[in-house]
């Protein structure tokens, strides 16, 4: 079951120093269940991405124009009140920053009650026990206490644990996870990432992981997007994109991770920077930093492909029976 | 291993919160209030070769920075002692001291917060060597010019401010900062975490080829095991302020041998690694105000065992390989 479709999505920032197309023509669905991996460095678009499906573009930006549906209701041009209804409740989000989801001056179970009673009508009681049990759904020891908690008095990892039992407390349908991990340690990180994946497959919700990291979605996602100054440039099941790489930026992505090359030797490297997006080139966003370059890249490309699809006029073929980059 | 460059024995770094007058009242009347001290660094000797790149791991708190601050003179050890080439840096004075501080320079993770938003990048790139008398007012020019060409910085940019760069660009005018006074030895403390991969990749190539061209050392202190595996001879890993496990890269990354080392390997996510089920390791760092006694690993160990909780484990060499644990063997292999 299609749980989200987005269709040619195009989100704007309309600033005084000119229009900055953060996203730019997007396309994706998500199954129930599945996860979907939305990675780009920074400034590609990705977070814009995530925020434009749940309706937190803040001005000067602006959806200007695409469909987002969510189990088959257009969220574009929805009301706010809509919106709140749906967001925490049937869609909810995770953020890199878990200070950006908690409120420093109320205790944690003021928190996660007004959650649910905001969506349902239940007794405080029930609330509370809910509460709890999804404190101890996502691994944090002894829930009672850490209910009367401040967020201030949890460390890092266990204030992510807590953004993320809230995100779950009303079994959302869909969840927007906006570089959950980075400010995390490894350890820490891969215990919020197993927390992530378990609440998934158990309540069968589907999620939108946005991260910089090939390494973490590789290990996660069911499906992998690629974003470049606001266009996907590659998108395709985890094990296409990560083995069989297309476009030559998810290429040179995957061979600038230090692991995938030979100890001690250098490193295969972009050239250039990420490019200004008040100042993209015409055509092809990648074409001043591709070696596969050529006349043809001053025309914007299309994506196209059946399941594995690629927006570039000279991607890299698909080779037969051998994995072009692996670890 | 070539004859050491720099020595670091018995290192300790502790930070007290001192209390102030209403705390010292209250202390006085009876309060639980005391002095916090965080051993931040806690008795490590380190002892790196001419030339050898040693990569240190850990997590957030386990004292990695504050270790390279003390290498790279920054702050003062509070116990133990720093031999640049043999000698005793404290002990030094008057130019042998300015020329041993000089020898060690520090590349900061923060390419925004490290640099002077005031001045131009060849005030920031030369002052250093005009106080050190490395060139003159004449020739500084030249000479910045010279340093931004070696890593990778067009020279007429040189009138313009470091807030007209990207990141990846900052961070190679800290590099060229750092190698104006010529040093031997670069503390990297986090230098490439800010940084978009594709930009991590060059800057990563740029110390490669630095570290050729000036026959440098360095100590490489970073969070991410990927990078450190592609760059380093040796891994140094710490855990609470002490050195758990130092073995070559190769031999550290085929067989970790401390638990912690262990767990940390298996849980950097890997390009090769589909949707995989593991078991995380349990728990989380603890406060270095208060570190567990005995091994500070044991709370979140599955091989702990009585003496674990009691007595601390101390590094055993093993070939090339040290390991603080106390199991003999270390951990078994997973």
């Amino acid at each position: 079951m299609t749980v989200l479709s987005v269709k040619n999505l195009k989100t704007h920032f309309f600033t005084r120093a000119g229009v900055v197309k953060a996203v730019d023509g997007v396309d994706f669905s998500l199954e129930r269940g599945k996860v979907m991996g939305l990675v780009g460095e920074s400034g590609s678009g990705k977070s814009v991405t995530g925020f434009s499906v749940i309706g937190l573009v803040d001005p000067p930006g602006r959806v200007v124009s695409g469909s987002v549906k969510f189990q088959g209701e257009e969220l574009v041009g929805a009301s706010e009140e809509r919106f709140k209804s749906l967001r925490g409740n049937r869609i909810a989000m995770i953020f890199q920053d878990p200070m950006m989801t908690l409120n420093p001056v109320l205790r944690v179970d003021t928190q996660m009650i007004e959650a649910i009673l905001a969506h349902e009508k239940v007794s405080r009681r029930e609330a509370w026990t809910r509460a709890r049990d999804g404190l101890g759904a996502v691994g944090i020891p002894s829930p009672e206490e850490r209910l009367r908690a401040y967020p201030h008095q949890l460390s890092g990892g266990m204030r992510q644990r807590v953004a993320i039992a809230i995100a779950f407390l009303n079994n959302p349908d869909l969840i927007v996870a906006d570089e959950p991990t980075t400010a995390l340690d490894v350890t820490i990180q891969a215990q919020i990432i197993h927390v992530a994946q378990r609440m998934c497959a158990d309540r069968g919700a589907a999620m939108i992981w946005i991260t910089h990291d090939l390494a973490v979605v590789a290990g996660l996602a069911d499906r992998i997007s690629v974003m470049y100054a606001g266009r996907v440039v590659e998108q395709g099941d985890t094990d296409d994109v990560i083995d069989r790489p297309r476009h030559p930026y998810t290429v040179g992505l995957l061979g600038s991770v230090p692991s995938a090359n030979k100890r001690g030797q250098r490193l295969n490297q972009i050239p250039g920077m990420t490019p200004n997006m008040l100042a993209l080139p015409a055509g092809c966003a990648f074409q001043e930093r591709c070696p596969r370059a050529s006349g043809t890249c001053a025309a914007q490309p299309q994506i196209a492909g059946h399941d594995h699809l690629v927006r570039c006029f000279h991607p890299h073929d698909v080779p037969l029976g051998q994995d072009a980059v692996s670890a | 291993m070539t004859a050491p460059i720099l020595e670091v024995k018995g290192v300790s770094k502790r930070f007290v919160k001192r209390l102030d007058l209403a705390g010292k009242i209250a202390a006085r009347l009876g309060s639980d209030l005391r002095e916090e001290v965080v051993h931040a660094v806690d008795t490590v000797d380190l002892t790196i070769g001419q030339g050898e790149v040693v990569g240190l791991v850990g997590e957030s708190g386990c004292g990695k920075s504050t270790l390279g601050r003390v290498i790279a003179g920054i702050h003062s050890a509070t116990e133990g002692q720093v031999f640049f080439e043999g000698r005793d840096v404290a002990s030094l004075s008057g130019a042998d001291r300015r020329a041993a501080t000089l020898a060690v320079q520090m590349i900061f993770q923060d390419p925004f917060a490290s640099l002077n938003p005031r001045m131009r990048v060849e005030q920031i790139i030369g002052e250093a060597p005009l106080v050190h008398g490395l060139c003159t007012r004449s020739t500084q020019s030249a000479y910045v010019d010279d340093i931004m060409r070696k890593v990778g910085l067009d020279p007429t940019l040189k009138k313009r401010y470091p807030h007209q760069f990207s990141g990846g660009q900052r961070q190679r005018i800290g590099i060229a900062r750092a190698l104006a006074v010529k040093p031997r030895f670069l503390v990297c403390d986090e230098a490439i975490a800010a940084l978009d991969v594709s930009i991590q990749a060059q800057v990563l190539n740029l110390f490669m080829d630095l570290r050729e061209e000036f026959d440098l050392t360095y100590l490489f202190i970073s969070h991410d095991l990927s990078v450190v595996e592609h760059i380093a001879d040796r891994v140094v890993i710490m855990y609470l302020g002490r050195v758990v496990e130092s073995a070559p890269t190769e031999e550290l990354f085929a067989r970790p041998k401390h638990p912690y080392t262990q767990a940390l390997l298996s849980e950097v996510p890997r390009l090769d690694q589909r949707k995989r089920n593991f078991t995380p390791v349990e728990g989380e760092i603890p406060s270095p105000l208060d570190p567990p006694k005995g091994c500070h690993f044991h709370p979140r160990c599955r091989y702990a065992m009585e003496a674990c909780s009691v007595d601390r484990p101390l590094l055993a060499d093993q070939g090339a390989r040290r390991v603080a644990c106390h199991l003999p063997e270390g951990a078994p292999a997973v």
